[in-house]
């Protein structure tokens, strides 16, 4: 706690000298992210990510000779208080854009106040209605969830299954899963057979895997995050449920097998390419870039960089890229993130323009099976 | 339907039930001893589990070792909370004994966030996860260990209150504390091994459960209310009445979850708990106590 | 007999001073803190307050207690979002209707719930409030689900959209101090007597002549009616509903806020809820140690104050500047 303290002192006096010894003013960028709470296992790796490349960009001199300020609000994945804490951005501390917040729940209470008071907000969660449709002020880099479900759904019309058990999560991600899956399934030829749900704090899920089994479905997918999915997994294998389970990208992290054990052998899962940068082909533009994230965040943090951090982290390079072509401004910083192409990122490849704020292509997400505790690419 | 699924969900909600069961008489016991409906009865299911991870991991105990450290630990925890926060009370009346044992159960809960972070962690089951058929439904060992230690846990607490001369104590203040205190039992004393009995047991439920639902620093808000729950089906008593109440809440949410729907199945539960108050105003099993004036 | 008349119109004029003092002090604070964030706090105490008194007057006055109370706030807040976007209703129409039919409901299920007492009540209600928080999570079409609700209008008043933060200060501390003014004359009325004697003991009262039981089934539903118009305002002020806002946890907060604020004191009301939607803002400096400080402080408040902060702060100044006269009170 002492250190930290000293910590906080030295990093306030360095703020306070160079406002007098660099003529320009920082940069403020805000960020809201749910580092308590339901959500803490997306705002952590967000608010870890972001600190970070901004460190590192301060490190190498800024952008254009001026520094990037981060101020980082803790909403608990609380919409009210994300809407509370947003307000506080723009207005306390005069931020020139927002980063967040981390779902998707929060993101729809907080768009009404950037719209509002124009501020560019770059939203580290999925759900498409985020950007569709479209709104002036707001952007996201996190894939949207109906890329995840098409890729699963493209992979099981390959494989010829046209019958699906799902079981999804009763929160803002599960939900938003769940109607993309019903959404595209007849696009596919696939039938939904039975449509369940389960709590977000539940501790037992034989029974809606015991009815899912009584349906002889060719396939099971769970729409859920860290530990749904995992007790999920266990209670299969307990069932000796041999039908082929998928999981959503929610689980895409090294916690998800070191939690489900031996019962994670074998599930597929749409995944951003963080988790396979290593495999990934030496052409691949997102290989650099992915490569370059996960060694700092390890070297940061001592753990493994996942995707949920990688939103973060385009946010910020976004703002950057922004910055770099002359913006310094709410409004700059808009115009000049519509122009952005071709920004290879940790989510994808960045394309944005006037009629799209989302900005990824289905490329985004690679399909991955669990091998040996450690993932493979499914081709 | 077939009968293999009745069977699977009705399996799977007694153990489910079972936890649900040694929570709530955790919350009966001090009901009964102190009038305090605690809150806080969760935050120990959380302990339990955590501790033995730690006792498994930092300490590298064996599980035979791990497993009484943490329950001890646990009931250290609720002690301490006994002795600081309970106690030195002047104007105990029921409402402000709530809100210290929710401003209790938040301290404890925001301790543990820090000491062991806020991911979820997985404990190793007792002994192995090798499925067992049990007519055409499966069950884990783990399960067994559940329903086991459940049967121990009720049978000493049943010769506790009933064979002893503190048990038989503690049973004395739950009908009348005035006139227990008259006969020279010390209160405060039962009102600390209420805490110490109650703590204990709500270790233990977390510790059997963490293989199967693994645990982190928040998993004792939802099972306290479950527990909760079944205490008040059981009218409060801290035996036989409680378990069956617990039994049922577990068997209610599978089948609810099951043949019903499984986004309604909690409120299922809980329609059949307020029907069940309606009809029975002082729970299932309860007696009827009329208001002196 | 006289002088008893006098005392206690004496009281009531005392009361209205005080009220309109305070009404004054609400009125003017925009002029100190207009602009800032504090701003947008203020609003939020606001509905706290309002939220607050409801669940005082159940349990302060007539000493029942609810574990509920979010659902009721939460129903107010949907029916008000679902009306106003889906079927495109005025505002000041749809915050009515939401409040007749919570009323009607907490009318109906009323009379077997009050039927309970203690620890029965406060399990049946934290039930129909989880209930509650199921059904705006599992009604996709109707409420959004999990997702939320979003798009929901501001109100609109002779021309006046609220849609800033000042405006919607006076649009609901407007609502706040009416809800004030109400609930003081209603402790000070035959129905706020009649319902401290329930408190006191029930039968006694029905000995007295008090329906008891109808009385409180009408002070449930009144109770409900507040929540719901608090819901309403939510919901027009944020423009977005989740149900996440109106889970148990917030029940338990509410009821904190009552009992940290002062059981049975309209003002103690305010004072709990604005501590408890201030202290998290004040806290946020904390990082990762402000739920231990929140928890900590919780249970040094119950136990250094345990009549809540309507009555510790005066003890406490009485503590500081007379020394020695504090002696006699302990």
């Amino acid at each position: 706690m002492n250190v930290k303290f000293t910590h906080y002192v030295i990093a306030a006096a360095t703020l306070l000298f160079s406002s007098n010894v660099f003529a320009a003013a920082p940069i403020k960028i805000g960020a809201l992210f749910a580092v308590t709470g339901p959500a803490a296992f997306l705002g952590e790796p967000e608010r870890n990510s972001a600190k970070m490349v901004i460190d590192e960009i301060n490190k190498a001199g800024g952008v254009k000779g001026r520094k990037l300020e981060l101020i980082v609000y803790d909403t608990a994945g609380d919409a009210t208080k994300a809407v509370q804490l947003a307000t506080k951005l723009i207005k306390d501390d005069k931020v020139v854009a927002i980063i967040g917040p981390s779902t998707t729940g929060e993101t729809m209470a907080v768009i009404p106040v950037a719209e509002k008071e124009q501020i560019p907000l770059i939203s580290c969660s999925a759900g498409s209605k985020i950007t569709d449709p479209i709104k002036k002020w707001v952007f996201k880099t996190a894939q949207n969830d109906a890329l995840a479900v098409g890729r699963i759904y493209e992979y099981l019309q390959k494989t010829k299954q046209t019958s699906v058990s799902i079981l999804t999560v009763s929160d803002g991600f599960g939900a938003s899963g769940r109607e993309q899956l019903k959404v595209q399934a007849a696009k596919y030829g696939i039938t939904v057979v039975s449509d369940d749900t389960y709590g977000p704090k539940d501790t037992d899920m034989t029974a809606q895997l015991t009815k899912i089994r009584g349906t002889h479905s060719q396939a099971i997918i769970c729409w859920g995050t860290n530990p749904g999915p995992a007790v999920i997994a266990k209670n299969a294998r307990q069932l000796g449920i041999k039908t082929p389970l998928f999981m959503s990208h929610g689980v895409s992290s090294k916690k998800f097998i070191e939690l489900a054990g031996e019962a994670a052998e074998g599930i597929k899962l749409p995944s951003g390419k963080v988790v396979v940068a290593d495999l990934l082909a030496n052409s691949d533009q997102q290989k650099k870039p992915l490569m370059a994230f996960v060694k700092d965040y390890q070297k940061h943090y001592k753990a493994e960089g996942d995707h949920f951090g990688g939103h973060a982290w385009d946010a910020v390079m976004l703002i950057r890229h922004a910055v770099e072509n002359g913006a310094d401004t709410a409004t700059g910083i808009r115009d000049q993130l519509e122009k952005i192409k071709g920004f290879a990122g940790i989510g994808g490849s960045f394309n944005y323009s006037a009629q799209d704020h989302a900005g990824l292509a289905k490329d985004a997400f690679v399909l991955v099976e669990i091998k040996n505790k450690d993932w493979v690419i499914v081709k | 339907m077939q009968f293999d699924q009745i069977l699977q969900y009705t399996l799977s909600g007694l153990s489910t039930g079972a936890i649900y069961a040694l929570i709530g008489i955790g919350f009966s016991i001090i009901y009964n001893a102190t009038g305090i409906i605690n809150f806080a009865q969760g935050e120990f299911v959380m302990l339990g589990g955590l501790l033995t991870l730690s006792c498994l991991e930092l300490l590298a105990l064996p599980l035979w070792a791990a497993v009484p450290c943490a329950i001890a630990v646990s009931t250290v925890v609720g002690i301490l909370f006994e002795r600081l926060a309970i106690r030195p009370l002047k104007q105990p009346t029921p409402i402000n004994l709530v809100i210290i044992t929710i401003g209790g159960s938040i301290l404890i809960r925001g301790l543990a966030m820090l000491v062991w972070g806020k991911d979820t962690h997985a404990i190793p089951a007792f002994s192995g996860d090798v499925p067992i058929s049990v007519g055409g439904a499966t069950i884990l060992p783990q399960h067994l260990w559940i329903l086991a230690i459940t049967l121990v846990t009720i049978c000493i607490n049943k010769i506790y209150f009933y064979h002893t001369i503190s048990g038989k104590a503690m049973r004395a203040c739950s009908y009348n504390r005035r006139a227990a205190g008259l006969v020279g039992i010390d209160v405060r004393r039962m009102v600390l091994f209420s805490f110490i009995i109650s703590s204990a047991m709500g270790a233990v439920a977390g510790i059997i459960v963490a293989p199967l639902t693994m645990t982190a620093y928040d998993v004792g808000v939802m099972l306290g209310l479950k527990g909760f729950c079944a205490a008040i089906i059981g009218g409060m008593s801290s035996g036989l009445s409680t378990v069956i109440g617990g039994l049922l809440l577990g068997v209610l949410e599978s089948l609810g979850a099951g043949l019903i729907s499984s986004g309604y199945k909690d409120a299922i539960a809980f329609i059949i708990l307020l029907l069940i108050l309606f009809i029975r105003p002082q729970g299932l099993f309860g007696k009827a106590d009329s208001e002196r004036v | 007999m006289e002088k008893l008349i006098r005392s206690g119109s004496n009281t009531m004029k005392r009361d209205l001073l005080l009220f309109i003092g305070f009404s004054v002090l609400i009125m003017v604070a925009p002029q100190l803190f207009a602009g800032g964030y504090l701003m947008n706090v203020l609003v939020f105490v606001g509905i706290n307050t309002m939220l607050a008194i409801a669940l005082n007057l159940l349990l302060g006055y007539a000493g029942q207690i609810s574990l509920g109370h979010a659902g009721f706030f939460g129903l107010g807040a949907y029916i008000s979002g679902i009306l106003t976007t889906t079927f495109s209703l005025n505002p000041w129409l749809a915050m009515p209707i939401a409040a007749l039919a919570v009323g009607c409901l907490a009318g109906v299920i009323g009379f077997p719930i009050l039927k309970l007492k203690g620890h029965y009540l406060a399990m049946a209600s934290l039930g129909l409030g989880i209930i509650m928080y199921i059904v705006f999570n599992e009604t996709v079409e109707l409420t959004g689900g999990p997702s939320g609700l979003s798009g929901i209008p501001n109100m609109k008043l002779a021309g006046v959209s609220f849609d800033s933060d000042v405006k919607n200060y006076y649009l609901i501390w407007g609502f706040t101090l009416a809800v004030m003014l109400f609930s003081i004359n209603l402790a000070n009325s035959r129905v706020g007597r009649a319902l401290r004697a329930v408190h006191d003991s029930e039968v006694a009262a029905q000995v007295l002549g008090v329906n008891a039981r109808l009385l409180k089934v009408q002070i449930f539903a009144l109770s409900a009616i507040i929540s719901s118009l608090a819901g309403s305002l939510y919901a027009h002020t944020m423009t977005f509903i989740s149900p996440a806002s109106f889970g148990f946890n917030f029940s338990i907060e509410l009821l904190t806020m009552v009992v940290i604020g002062g059981l049975g004191s309209i003002y103690g009301s305010f004072l709990g809820a604005a501590l408890l939607t201030l202290l998290p803002e004040i806290l946020r400096g904390a990082n990762d140690y402000d739920i231990i400080i929140y928890g900590g402080l919780l249970v040094l408040m119950v136990m250094y104050m345990p009549g809540g902060l309507v009555r510790g702060i005066p003890d406490l100044f009485k503590k500081i500047f007379k020394p020695k006269g504090g002696a006699d009170h302990a």
